[in-house]
C-alpha cells in the first residue's frame, strides 16, 4: 500500500496548477465560487481554453484528439480545477456521446461529429427521460418511424439540460414494440434546428432555467443519423454506464465546496467567535470531511483497480450514492453557516453585470439556491433508489 | 387531559382554512412575493375582515384571543396555505411588542393593525448578529427630550412595507448584553431611515435597513429605557411558536402530496408506492410529523408557565420543526423525483418554506445550545 501519487502524477499535478493559474480568470473563478450564473460564453470559452491545450477531451484516445489521460490523471485534474473554481466541463458531447460514437458509430459519424465536439461547433444535449419514463427509462415512448431515407420522430423528452443552447440532441427513441421494452429502442442524432422541434423551458424550484422539455412533431431525421443498428439503442446507452467511472463521485467539486464552507465558517462570528470554533458546527463539518476523505480513497481505489471494469456498474452506483449524499450534506452545512442570510433571494445579483446594492455577505447569495438546486443530484442520472436497486441485484444477487 | 381545541377555536380554524382554500392560489402568492409590497393587500384585508389578525391579540388590547393556542391554530392553517401575508411581522412581532410594552397612546395602533390598515415590522437582527437575539450594536443616544438612532438592521421581515417599525437599539452595555436594550417606534418614512427591500427564497419579503441619525421623540420609547430584553425574548418565543406551527401545516401538505404521488405515479408497471423502500421512508415522515406536532402542543401548553419552562419548550419545538421540516422537505422532493424540482409543481415551494423556517429566529443548532443552557438554569 502506498497512498501517495507517483512522481509522474505529482509532476502532472504541478502542470495542471500552472495551467489553471495562467488560464483561469479570477472573474470566472469568482462566479463559480459563489454559484453565480454562468453564461453560454463562459462555458464555451472555458472549453476552448482547455481545447487549445489539448486537455478538453481528457479520456479520449490520442487518435481522436484526446489527452488520453489515465483515470488518476483525470481525477487530479478534476481536483485541481474544482479547487481553483474552474467551470465544470459540459459532459453531454464529450463524456456521454463521444464514447458511444467511438465504440458504435460509423467511420463517417466519427469523422464528422468528434472534431465538432472538440472545437465547440456542436453543443450536444441528451434526450433520454420522458414524462412517463424517468426511473423506468425503458418505457420511453417517443416514436421514430422509418420513411424512405428518413426517420420521422414524434414525442417528448424532458429534463433536457441546457437544451436552450444545444445545436444537436442524441435521443433514445422507440423503433420497435416487439419483445421486452428494452429491445425496441434506437439511438439517433438529431439537429435541434430541424422543423418540428420545440424547446420549452422548465423553471426549477429555485428559479433557474437549466432544464427543458423538447417536443418532436413529425421531425424528419436522416437515416444516416442512426447509431449502430436499429433496436440496439439500449445496449449503447448502457455501455455508457459501464464506461463512465471518473467524476461520478464528484470528489473535486465536493472538496472545493467543503473548503468554501470552512471559509464561510471563519468569516461568520457568534459573539465575536468564529463559527468554525463552535463545537457543534465544527463537529458537523468534521463528520462530512471524514466521509469525503474516505470516499476520495474509495474513488482512487476504483480508478487504480485493473479489474474494475467487470463490476463497473455497481461501483458507479456506490460512488454516485455516497458522492451525492456527501455533496448534499455540504450544501446543508453551507446553508447553516450563512444563518439568516439564507433568506434573501436577489436572483439578479447572480447574473453578470449586476450593479445593485449588495445584500448580506458576498458568499451568501448563491448558497440557498444551490442547496435547493442540488436536491436534483440524488434524482437525476438514475435516482439513488435506482442505484441501491442495482447494487441489490448485481452485487448481492437479491 | 384534553387534546381537543375549544369549539370556538375549531370554528375559527375552519373559517381560516375555508378562506384560504377559496381564495388563495400558489401562483398568485408567488406573483405577490415579487411585487414591491411582497404580499396581497386584498388578501390581508380579507384576513382582517375574518378576524384572523385580531385572533392574535387579547381582548384587553382590542382583539379576541391572543393565547398561545390561538397562535398555533392560526399559523398551522397559514402553513397549509403557504400564506405569505405578514402575520408574523405585523401581528406577532411588531404588534406583540407594542401589546407587551406600549402605553395607552402607543397601543392605539393595535386597532389599525387588527383592522388590516397598518403594517409593522420588528427591526432587530443585524448583519453580525446571526440568531443571537441580544446581539444589538445599533445605538440609541439621548438627545434633548428624544433619542438619536444609528446602526444597521438585517433581513427585517416586512421591513419594506411597514408603516411603523419597532427598532431595537442599545442604550448601554456591550454588544450582546441582555441589559441595556431599548425599543423605539419609528415611522417607515422617518428621515435618516433607508430600506432596501427584496424577496426571500421562500416567497416572503424582507429588507436591509440603515439608520443614520434617525431622531425620535421621548414618546417613541416603547417600555422602559434599557429594559426591553424580557419582552424581546418573550415575543421571539411567540414568533418561534408561530413558526413551528406553520411548519406543521406545511409538512402535512407536503406529506399528503407525496402520499398521493406514491399512489398515482407508475414506473415499472406499478405505482411507486408499492416499493417497500419508499413505504418505510414515508412511514418515517408520517411519525416524525406527529413528534413535531406534540412538541408544538408542549410549547403552547407551557407558554404561560415560568420563563425557563416556556423557553425550553419553545426551543424544543423549534428544534424539531427545523429538523423534521428539513426531513419532510428533502424526502418529499426525493420521493416525487424530478417533478418536485420544478417551479410549477407546488411541493418545492413548501420545501423551500420548511427549510427557511430553520433560518428564522434560530436554527436547530442554536436552539439545541439554548436548550442546554436553559436546562442548566432550570437545574
Amino acid at each position: 500500500m502506498d497512498l501517495s501519487f507517483s512522481p509522474e502524477d505529482l509532476a502532472f499535478q504541478a502542470e495542471v496548477r500552472d495551467f489553471l493559474k495562467a488560464e483561469l480568470s479570477p472573474q470566472l473563478a469568482d462566479k463559480v465560487r459563489h454559484n453565480k450564473t454562468l453564461t453560454k460564453e463562459d462555458m464555451v470559452g472555458w472549453h476552448a481554453t482547455l481545447n487549445r491545450r489539448g486537455w478538453l477531451a481528457q479520456d479520449w484516445p490520442k487518435q481522436y484528439g484526446g489527452a488520453d489521460w489515465t483515470p488518476v490523471q483525470q481525477q487530479i485534474f478534476d481536483d485541481e480545477a474544482s479547487a481553483a473554481c474552474a467551470p465544470r466541463i459540459i459532459p453531454f458531447g464529450l463524456k456521454m456521446l463521444a464514447p458511444v460514437l467511438m465504440k458504435f458509430g460509423s467511420d463517417a459519424q466519427k469523422a464528422h461529429y468528434l472534431p465538432r465536439i472538440l472545437d465547440g461547433t456542436d453543443w450536444w444535449c441528451q434526450g433520454y427521460s420522458e414524462p412517463g419514463a424517468g426511473s423506468d427509462l425503458a418505457s420511453l415512448k417517443t416514436r421514430a418511424v422509418r420513411d424512405g431515407d428518413h426517420y420521422v420522430l414524434n414525442g417528448q423528452k424532458t429534463w433536457t439540460t441546457l437544451a436552450q443552447y444545444a445545436d444537436m440532441i442524441f435521443c433514445l427513441v422507440r423503433t420497435g414494440t416487439e419483445g421486452k421494452p428494452q429491445e425496441g429502442i434506437s439511438f439517433i442524432l438529431v439537429d435541434m434546428k430541424s422543423p418540428g422541434i420545440t424547446v420549452r423551458p422548465i423553471i426549477l424550484l429555485e428559479g433557474t432555467h437549466e432544464v427543458n422539455e423538447v417536443f418532436f412533431d413529425n421531425v424528419r431525421v436522416p437515416a444516416e443519423n442512426l447509431i449502430g443498428e436499429e433496436n440496439k439503442g439500449w445496449t449503447y446507452a448502457k455501455y455508457l454506464l459501464t464506461h463512465e467511472r471518473t467524476n461520478i463521485a464528484g470528489i473535486g467539486p465536493s472538496k472545493a465546496a467543503l473548503a468554501e464552507v470552512k471559509r464561510i465558517a471563519k468569516a461568520e462570528t457568534v459573539r465575536g467567535v468564529p463559527l468554525s470554533d463552535d463545537p457543534y458546527f465544527a463537529a458537523r463539518v468534521a463528520q462530512v470531511e471524514m466521509e469525503l476523505d474516505a470516499l476520495s480513497t474509495t474513488n482512487l481505489r476504483v480508478l487504480s483497480s485493473p479489474d474494475a471494469a467487470a463490476s463497473a456498474g455497481s461501483i458507479s452506483s456506490m460512488l454516485k450514492i455516497k458522492g451525492t449524499e456527501i455533496r448534499q450534506a455540504i450544501n446543508d452545512l453551507a446553508r447553516r453557516a450563512i444563518g439568516p442570510y439564507a433568506m434573501p433571494f436577489v436572483s439578479e445579483a447572480l447574473e453578470e453585470g449586476y450593479n445593485g446594492e449588495p445584500i448580506g455577505p458576498d458568499y451568501a447569495l448563491g448558497v440557498a439556491p444551490d442547496y435547493f438546486n442540488n436536491r436534483k443530484i440524488s434524482i437525476f442520472g438514475g435516482s439513488n433508489e435506482i442505484q441501491r436497486g442495482i447494487i441489490s441485484k448485481t452485487v448481492m444477487g437479491l | 387531559m384534553n387534546f381537543t381545541h375549544t369549539e370556538e377555536r375549531q370554528l375559527f380554524k375552519d373559517s381560516v382554512a375555508r378562506l384560504i382554500a377559496d381564495t388563495h392560489t400558489l401562483d398568485a402568492r408567488n406573483k405577490a412575493a415579487r411585487t414591491d409590497l411582497g404580499f396581497s393587500a386584498e388578501k390581508w384585508a380579507q384576513f382582517a375582515e375574518l378576524g384572523a389578525i385580531g385572533a392574535l391579540f387579547s381582548e384587553d388590547d382590542g382583539g379576541f384571543g391572543g393565547a398561545a393556542f390561538d397562535v398555533t391554530v392560526l399559523f398551522e392553517e397559514l402553513g397549509r396555505g403557504l400564506v405569505n401575508e405578514p402575520f408574523l411581522a405585523t401581528a406577532i412581532l411588531g404588534g406583540g411588542l407594542i401589546a407587551e410594552l406600549g402605553n395607552a397612546d402607543q397601543k392605539a395602533v393595535i386597532e389599525e393593525v387588527i383592522a388590516g390598515t397598518k403594517q409593522l415590522a420588528f427591526a432587530h437582527g443585524e448583519p453580525k448578529s446571526r440568531y443571537d437575539a441580544s446581539h444589538v450594536e445599533t445605538t440609541a443616544k439621548k438627545s434633548g427630550d428624544g433619542y438619536v438612532l444609528n446602526g444597521a438592521k438585517a433581513v427585517v421581515l416586512n421591513g419594506g412595507a411597514a408603516d411603523l417599525l419597532v427598532v431595537s437599539a442599545r442604550s448601554s452595555g456591550a454588544a450582546w448584553d441582555e441589559d441595556g436594550l431599548s425599543l423605539f417606534l419609528v415611522p417607515g418614512d422617518a428621515a435618516g431611515l433607508s430600506r432596501t427591500s427584496y424577496p426571500s427564497i421562500d416567497g416572503l419579503h424582507a429588507a436591509e435597513i440603515r439608520l443614520d441619525n434617525v431622531t425620535v421623540g421621548a414618546d417613541a420609547l416603547l417600555g422602559g429605557e434599557a429594559k426591553a430584553w424580557p419582552a424581546i425574548e418573550k415575543v421571539i418565543a411567540r414568533a418561534n411558536l408561530a413558526l413551528a406551527s406553520e411548519a406543521i401545516g406545511a409538512m402535512e401538505v407536503a406529506r399528503d402530496m407525496t402520499i398521493e404521488y406514491l399512489k398515482t405515479r407508475k414506473q415499472f408497471g406499478v405505482v411507486i408506492g408499492k416499493f417497500q423502500a419508499l413505504q418505510h421512508r414515508m412511514a418515517t415522515v408520517l411519525l416524525e410529523i406527529e413528534q413535531a406536532r406534540s412538541s408544538v402542543i408542549n410549547a403552547a401548553g407551557r407558554f404561560d408557565g415560568s420563563r425557563v419552562e416556556r423557553e425550553m419548550a419553545v426551543s424544543a419545538a423549534k428544534t424539531l420543526a427545523g429538523k423534521i421540516g428539513r426531513l419532510v422537505a428533502e424526502e418529499a422532493i426525493q420521493m416525487h423525483g424530478g417533478i418536485a424540482m420544478t417551479w410549477e409543481y407546488a411541493v418545492g415551494h413548501f420545501a423551500k418554506r420548511l427549510v427557511m423556517i430553520d433560518h428564522m429566529f434560530g436554527d436547530v443548532d442554536y436552539h439545541i445550545a439554548r436548550y442546554v443552557a436553559l436546562s442548566k438554569e432550570a437545574a
